[in-house]
């Protein structure tokens, strides 16, 4: 038999039963339904991260911190590594290679010191962070209240919104503009020992320090210093939040500026121990093209340092959502399971009341192959619809949830996102699948209606 | 093997020639519609053979056997057996599906058959708004729809009274004597078997109780060797 005959006759035959036809039918986009709506949940919830960590402005990003320092995230590689003491460390010549780098277009120290802001002549105390100009692209400027700094080293400040309210808890828009003064720690150079300042190298200080106490003088001075200010912006949330350091930033100064005016930071302490001289914390390198972050962060581990960079944190991301994916679906085919049960149940209660008309077809030509063919024509073309029905049911589904949340993110005042998204390959694939559960589960019905014997059913009036 | 073993048709040796009319009469139970059912390929015998221009039925595969239903055999049954939700158009059509004949030269086809058995009206019509005359009629162009070359009809008379089942008996001579189709019926209606068959069998208890050759040969193939059958 051909083709469009099978599919004529299949139809034809589902038609003579609508309700019982239907109602199966309806089963199977039930089940479609709720495996669609679960796994483009899957989906939705995997974009919005990836949406979260792309608008963080770190896919081009690459921190670099000297395995002198913290332990990273990778403890094995860590510990297959050298004794930390040996490595490398962050100072000007690495940085200068990193910033030959191919690819990279950028290299900025990340520089975080307590200080404090005085306005109105209250004190108030905050981390204050360097912010590079590429900053400007990072998604926490999106709603920047005021302006970016005019240049990298401009005497200009960026305040968090939270801390802006600290200092003027009624208006705090009214600081934009204003005057203030900030109050760090400058690192000076011991006045007694002003030749030591520069850097010596390592091995110099080591030399140093094991065989001539004498000349241990390494160290440095952290003198008051004040800075005026003027406050150019506020901002709602810390840009490159989160993925860093424990402390939160709240003043932000351009990076240049920081480094003219030579704070004393944390590292120079652990430095000054060592008898080393400047060296940084972390180094932000940025990259000119994300897909060749990973390529850049292999050269900078080369030199020996650690790095870290939104596709570290992308992979483990990327494992969670598998294994969501795979619940939600499992969770979403109990419904389909449930229908391929009624499609059995529907295709041989057909096969019992079509006994006779079966024997006939056989008695007129049909084939025990045809007859099989025919039977599963018709689980597949209820998959087939039921898919169509259960996509269109599933991205009801999605809708409503996406209203839903909606709601109540913006009662919650936060942007309403879209956290279930219906991708077409998701379409197809739901399609098929239906239509491959419908006709396995065809497979007994078919092959007990091509085993009918004509003789028998056409004996009985 | 058991004690209960019923043999339907046993040992029977019978052989029909091409363009034959042979009628098998006999009592309920005694063998005839098994013996058609062999011939027709639906069943097959235990032991023995069924040769049909040489072919043994009894050695086709199911596939063959479907084809031989299909391309060489007509059946015709006492309760028409037409497929109540199609028209009647589409039940003279459908064998022609399973033979795979092009869709262009279906309607044609169709067309043919139900002129032949002379119904040109209610095509559109399902087969439970015509009378049971004209279900036959419908069944036997059903039938002839893939142009076989024997026809088989298990009582078609059964369901008819005896003037409509005279007229569906005289277009079966007809249509056999002009398209010089072999014809097996099973009847037990004895009277209706001498005026139309050319050749009475006789079965009882699956055995071959006589074979008469009542009337004058009728056909134009008649005579020469064909269809025969031989069980042993």
């Amino acid at each position: 038999m051909k083709g469009y005959d099978l599919l004529d006759l299949a139809v034809r035959n589902l038609r003579q039963s609508k309700l019982r036809n239907g109602l199966t039918t309806i089963g199977i986009s039930v089940g479609v339904a709720s495996l669609v709506a679960m796994l483009s949940l899957g989906v939705g919830l995997q974009q919005l991260a990836t949406r979260r960590l792309a608008g963080s402005g770190m896919f081009d990003t690459v921190f670099v911190t000297s395995k002198q320092d913290f332990r990273g995230f990778d403890r094995e590689e860590d510990q297959k590594d050298q004794h930390p003491e040996n490595a490398p460390v962050l100072d000007e010549p690495a940085r200068d290679k990193m910033a030959h780098l191919q690819y990279v277009t950028e290299v900025e120290p990340e520089v975080r010191v307590m200080g404090e802001i005085v306005y109105n002549g209250q004190t108030h105390f905050g981390f204050v962070t360097g912010l590079p100009m590429s900053a400007r692209e990072n998604e926490a400027f999106d709603n920047l209240q005021g302006k970016f700094f005019s240049r990298s080293d401009a005497g200009e400040v960026i305040l968090l919104n939270d801390f802006a309210k600290e200092l003027d808890p009624k208006n705090p828009k009214a600081l934009i503009g204003q005057q203030v003064t900030l109050r760090y720690g400058e690192r000076q150079p011991l006045a007694t020992d002003s030749d030591n300042v520069g850097r010596p190298t390592l091995s110099d200080g080591q030399n140093a320090g094991n065989s001539n106490p004498a000349s241990d003088t390494y160290g440095f001075s952290v003198v008051r210093k004040t800075q005026p200010l003027k406050v150019v912006g506020i901002i709602e949330e810390e840009p490159y939040g989160g993925m860093r350091t424990v402390s939160r930033g709240r003043i932000f100064l351009p990076v240049d500026l920081t480094e003219t005016l030579n704070m004393a930071q944390f590292t120079d302490m652990r430095s000054s121990l060592r008898g080393g001289g400047k060296n940084y914390m972390t180094l932000t390198v940025r990259v000119k093209n994300p897909a060749k972050v990973a390529q850049v962060q292999d050269a900078i581990k080369q030199m020996g340092f650690r790095t870290f960079s939104v596709l570290d944190a992308t992979k483990s991301l990327r494992r969670f959502f598998t294994v969501l994916d795979l619940f939600l679906g499992i969770f979403g085919s109990l419904a389909l399971a449930v229908a391929t049960l009624a499609i059995i149940n529907t295709l041989v209660m057909a096969v019992l009341e079509r006994r006779r008309e079966i024997g006939v077809m056989k008695a007129i030509g049909a084939s025990d192959g045809d007859v099989k063919r025919l039977f599963f024509a018709e689980a597949g073309a209820m998959g087939f619809f039921g898919g169509v029905l259960g996509i269109a049911l599933g991205f009801a589904i999605g809708k409503a949830i996406n209203i839903g949340t909606g709601i109540y993110l913006r009662n919650h005042q936060l942007p309403a996102e879209p956290v279930w998204i219906l991708p077409p390959w998701l379409i197809g694939a739901a399609i098929a699948f239906s239509i491959v559960v419908s006709l396995l589960a065809g497979l007994y019905p078919a092959s007990r209606a091509a085993r009918l014997d004509p003789v028998q059913t056409l004996k009985y009036e | 093997m058991g004690g209960s073993i019923i043999r339907a048709v046993d040992g029977i040796t019978l052989t029909i020639e091409r363009g034959e009319f042979v009628a098998l009469l006999g009592q309920s139970g005694s063998g005839k519609s098994t013996l058609l059912n062999l011939l027709a390929g639906l069943d097959r015998p235990t032991s023995g053979s069924v040769l049909v221009d040489g072919r043994d039925l009894a050695k086709m595969s199911s596939e063959d056997l479907a084809r031989y239903r299909r391309n060489d055999v007509g059946m015709v049954f006492q309760a028409f057996h037409l497929i109540p939700a199609m028209t009647i158009t589409e039940n003279v059509e459908l064998p022609m599906r399973f033979a795979e004949v092009e869709r262009s030269e279906r309607a044609q086809r169709v067309r043919e058959s139900l002129e032949r058995v002379g119904l040109g009206h209610r095509l559109e019509h399902r087969p439970s708004e015509l009378s049971g005359g004209e279900q036959q009629r419908v069944s036997l162009a059903r039938a002839l729809a893939n142009r076989p070359s024997m026809l088989l009809a298990d009582e078609p008379t059964g369901n008819l009274d005896s003037r409509t089942g005279e007229d569906i008996l005289n277009l079966i001579r007809d249509v056999s004597l002009s398209l010089g189709m072999t014809v097996v019926m099973v009847t037990h209606e004895r009277a209706l078997a001498e005026r139309f068959a050319q050749r009475l069998v006789f079965l009882g208890d699956g055995k071959l109780i006589s074979s008469s050759d009542p009337g004058p040969p009728a056909g134009p193939g008649f005579g020469l060797p064909g269809a025969q059958e031989a069980l042993a």
